[in-house]
């Protein structure tokens, strides 16, 4: 009867992870485009670096949120009601964070792309600020009635989880995308951008690290914390790695510290999906919250045939594109000039 | 406005906002991947070249039906938190699957095609813009499984007072999607062919405008005692403008009789496909049926114009002044004499069978105990129908035009011409939205809609939009979001527009800036050699 329920928990957490993986250094670099690149050629390469798997990679949040309405119905309605303001926010940053990329370089003009730079560094910020937030507050509660229904008002969700949540979010990516362009990139931006990792990287895994103890102490059982100690363990080593000089083996770490992590939160407040702080009876579980065994069954019938596929082909996307770029590897961009007789008989100059 | 209202609102736009671009990625999208297995197959350089223009044009919409439909997927559990909870153990899972099975697919392959022009072999580029494009068809298949579910729910029973889904057969071959879907991929073909006759059009144009084309009287191969040779167009070329040679005349040639001939096809699929969704209507959702006719009694006409107050849900003010005898019949049920019921037979069948008051139960709020009216807003209903048929019938009839006009090789010189045919690509957006519009409309005041009682159809399961509407949500957060995406979506609209148009102006050079800039892209972009790799060929650079 729990089995299914206690599966698609798994699977629900999963897609988060591998969320909070992929797009966390889409995210880091965004916010890079005005924390870290120096100039407009920087600013290109670490565009590009993202460029052929961002959207890829956001889709993760789609499934993860169409995952949790598949399978959990209460808890995306509940979740999703309750944090109206904060997802509206999410969703403004994400999309002038999607256009940023695309439109950025479509218009050859310094004001153009300063605007859409900030667009690209501000909506990613916040956008992994309040995802975190969510998920900070799914794991520590919500003031929920018996219908599942927030009350108290349009900001009852704001409290100190919810800022820690967001903050351990932000400050993953922000390392996580330093550790990706180590990865992707070569010459002054690949080692500042190392350098930059080990530099920051105790001081942005902190609130994360806050957050694994705080579920922890709130819920944790020994399982949660002899995860929680793994993670702990990973962190460690990734700045040990990272101040080796070792580029991949830091990435893997770092991501290996993000699934414990992940793994010693979930795990921890299992089988809860959702607490109420009003009253713990109208908490949503695994089972109180989730869908019928039929759909959970087809649902990870789908999910078996779907999901290895994906891991493939995105594997395959990330391993065509494994070459590293460099500021010089930047063809010049041009201007769009109209194609017609009269501009140049007036005149009009070719490129800005 | 109380929350319900506001809430409807926001769904509303955001929803028709969504499917202004939607419809032009999938149609495009066809069309791109058709253009581009052209020029594989060929070698033709033109197809490369109407590959990476209108490839372009696609990319910079395709961005705008991303960013959008992010909103889309969340909006149901922080809008609609009742009705997620109340059709969540079906209505998830297509939802689901669509991430799954096909955003993932799209995505991934569209980047591969972006940045692979020089990373993948020619064949392997080439299939990733099929998985890309095959993505978006399956997405609206998925899509269409869940909103049909709503239009017609099918494959349940209800436990708890809830729909629990019995059988997933049945919910992903509901009949009602598989006619919607091929419907609206049909109503999305449209949306290309437009696009590109339009756009075509004006490059066409432009071309005669600067002189660079012209037509002149061929010879005296003239028999059967006409005076005038044969009058053809003489393709010229201006080398000082960037991409405008000879092989240009023969892109925006093609592009436009391809945008005309899908133009055409898409309204004959829609015209099809349309037809056996209308006879589905008359079982599933009569009064919707008699909505979209304003048919206050029972009848067999179909009304060409009504007039007195349609929107005004006392029938008895409506007349039909022009009315063909026995095509609502046709419509509903393929012969020329059953009666569709009529509007004032309906009301009293719902009220009998859903009550004619909204339950006295606390998820319908203040809501609770009020009369429900279930003729939907006829003004809607009535002229969306004809909207979506006539801006699709339009341009189609345009397209014809536009075939025969062209026929020398070239458009007439005219300027007024040439605007029409840029602004004639709305008319497919409108009958796309016009479409929804009615659709949804039509189905108030239920958002899941009830079936009739009838043999082997789910019975008692429907949910009134009253109790849809998230309960723990203010009128002021859902005002707000509504105020606030309202004002962004317009802003990026314009943005979206000038880009298409700028890009547009720019003809193929904008897509290819080599044509423009030979010399320092000649290691960037052999037009000859795509699948050749220098040493510095990472990527295809997009940014
Ligand atoms: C270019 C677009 C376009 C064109 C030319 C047409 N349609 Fe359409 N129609 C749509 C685009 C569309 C749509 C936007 O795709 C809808 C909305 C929901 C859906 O499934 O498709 C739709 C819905 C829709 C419905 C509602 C189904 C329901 O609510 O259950 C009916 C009955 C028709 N159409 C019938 C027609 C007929 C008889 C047409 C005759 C030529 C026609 N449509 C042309
Ligand atoms: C993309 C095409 C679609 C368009 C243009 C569209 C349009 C609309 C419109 C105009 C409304 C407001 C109706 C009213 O206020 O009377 C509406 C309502 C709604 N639609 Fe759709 N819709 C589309 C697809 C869908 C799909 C695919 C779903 C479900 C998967 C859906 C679910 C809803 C819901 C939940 C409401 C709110 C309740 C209501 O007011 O009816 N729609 N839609
Ligand atoms: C209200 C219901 C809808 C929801 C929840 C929804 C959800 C989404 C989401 C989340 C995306 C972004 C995917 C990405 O990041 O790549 C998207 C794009 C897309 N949607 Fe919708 N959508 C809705 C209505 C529709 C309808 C009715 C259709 C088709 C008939 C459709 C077809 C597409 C396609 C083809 C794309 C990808 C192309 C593009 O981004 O423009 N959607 N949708």
């Amino acid at each position: 009867m729990e089995t299914l329920p206690t599966v698609w928990f798994c699977a629900v957490a999963v897609l988060w992870v591998g969320y909070l993986f992929l797009e966390g250094f889409d995210l880091g670099v965004g916010m890079h485009m005005k924390l870290f690149a120096r100039g407009e050629a920087e600013r290109r390469v670490l565009l590009n670096t993202i460029g052929p798997v961002w959207d890829g990679n956001e889709v993760w949040l789609l499934t993860a949120g169409g995952a949790t309405f598949a399978a959990f119905p209460l808890w995306y309605a509940s979740l999703f009601s309750a944090l109206y303001l904060p997802l509206t926010l999410a969703l403004v940053a994400l999309i002038f964070r999607a256009v940023a990329i695309e439109y950025r370089g479509k218009v050859h003009s310094d004001r153009w792309r300063s605007a859409w730079d900030w667009a690209l560094a501000l909506g990613s910020g916040v956008a992994a600020f309040c995802v975190g937030a969510m998920l900070a507050l799914t794991t520590t509660g919500l003031p929920l009635n018996a219908n599942g229904d927030r009350v108290g008002g349009p900001f009852a969700w704001l409290n100190g989880y919810a800022l820690l949540g967001g903050a351990a979010v932000v400050g993953f990516a922000l390392v996580h995308g330093l550790a990706f362009l180590a990865l992707k990139t070569d010459g002054g931006i690949r080692a500042r951008a190392h350098a930059a990792f080990v530099r920051w990287l105790p001081l942005a895994i902190l609130p994360l690290v806050a957050w694994v103890l705080a579920v922890q102490l709130r819920t944790g059982e020994w399982w949660s914390w002899a995860l929680t100690a793994v993670a702990a363990a990973a962190a460690l080593v990734a700045w040990a790695l990272g101040r080796a000089g070792s580029e991949g083996r830091a990435f893997i770490a770092l991501s290996a510290f993000l699934a414990m992590g992940a793994a010693a939160i979930f795990s921890a407040v299992y089988p809860v999906v959702l607490p109420s702080t009003l009253d713990s009876a109208y908490s949503l579980t695994v089972t109180s919250a989730s869908s019928s065994d039929y759909t959970l069954g087809l649902m990870t019938v789908v999910a078996l045939i779907g999901l290895p596929l994906v891991l493939a082909y995105q594997t395959w996307t990330y391993w065509v594109f494994r070459r590293r770029l460099s500021v010089g590897s930047i063809p010049t961009a041009h201007s769009v000039i109209p194609a017609t007789v009269s501009r140049l008989v007036t005149g009009q100059p070719a490129g800005k | 406005m109380d929350a319900l209202e506001i809430a409807r609102w926001q769904f509303g736009i955001t929803t028709v906002y969504h499917f202004m671009m939607v419809p032009l990625t999938i149609g495009l999208g066809l069309v791109v991947a058709i253009l581009q297995t052209v020029w594989h197959r060929t070698g033709k350089v033109e197809f490369l070249r109407m590959t990476k223009f209108w490839g372009k044009l696609f990319l910079i919409n395709f961005i705008m039906g991303v960013a959008t439909g992010i909103v889309q997927e969340f909006q149901f559990g922080m809008a609609w938190s009742e009705y997620s909870r109340f059709v969540g153990d079906v209505f998830g899972a297509p939802l689901a699957m669509e991430a799954l099975l096909a955003f993932f697919v799209e995505s991934t392959f569209l980047g591969l095609w972006i940045f692979g022009w020089k990373q993948l072999r020619p064949g392997l580029h080439l299939t990733a813009l099929w998985c890309a494009v095959i993505g978006s068809v399956v997405s609206a298949y998925f899509i269409i499984v869940a909103n049909s579910w709503m239009q017609h729910p099918v494959g349940v029973t209800v436990v708890d007072g809830r729909p629990v889904m019995t059988d997933a057969w049945a919910v992903f071959t509901n009949n009602t999607a598989l006619v919607a879907f091929p419907h609206t991929v049909m109503g999305a073909l449209g949306v290309a062919g437009a696009f590109l006759l339009g756009i075509a059009w004006y490059h066409l144009w432009q071309r005669r405008h600067d002189g660079i084309d012209t037509v002149a009287v061929v010879d005296g191969t003239a028999k059967r005692g006409k005076a005038r040779g044969k009058e053809r167009v003489v393709v010229g070329e201006a080398p000082g403008v960037p991409g405008r040679d000879r092989t240009d005349h023969a892109v925006w040639l093609k592009s436009l009789r391809i945008g005309a001939v899908v133009a055409m096809i898409s309204f004959a699929g829609t015209a099809i496909t349309g037809d056996l969704q209308g006879k589905l209507m008359f079982e599933q959702q009569p009064m919707k049926m008699a909505a979209a006719e304003a048919a206050c009694h029972d009848g067999t006409g179909f009304s060409i114009l009504s007039v007195g107050n349609v929107g005004s849900r006392n029938c008895d003010d409506v007349v039909a002044v022009m009315e063909v005898p026995g095509l609502l019949s046709f419509l509903a049920k393929g012969d020329f004499t059953t009666e569709v019921k009529g509007v004032n037979t309906l009301i009293p069948e719902y009220e009998q069978a859903y009550g004619t008051n909204l339950p006295d139960n606390p998820l319908y709020g203040d809501r609770a105990g009020r009369d429900v009216q279930y003729v939907p807003v006829m003004e809607v209903t009535y002229w969306g129908f004809r909207a979506m048929i006539g801006f699709g019938g339009l341009a189609a009839a345009a397209a014809a035009v536009a075939l025969w006009l062209t026929r020398k090789g070239t458009v007439p010189q005219s300027r007024w011409l040439m605007r029409l045919a840029v602004v004639g690509i709305l008319a497919p957006f409108g009958a796309n939205a016009a479409g929804w519009i009615f659709t949804e409309m039509g189905r108030q005041p239920f958002v899941v809609a009830p079936n009739p009682a009838m043999a082997g159809s789910v019975d008692q399961v429907f949910m009134f939009t009253a109790a849809a509407v998230s309960p723990g949500v203010s009128a002021g957060e859902i005002l707000t979001s509504l105020i606030v995406l309202t004002l962004i979506y317009a802003a990026l609209m314009v943005v979206e527009v000038r880009l298409l148009w700028t890009y547009t102006r720019g003809g193929v050079a904008s897509a290819m800036p080599e044509l423009a800039h030979g010399a320092d892209h000649e290691k960037h972009d052999d037009e000859s050699h795509p699948g050749g790799k220098a040493a510095d060929d990472v990527l295809a650079f997009a940014y």
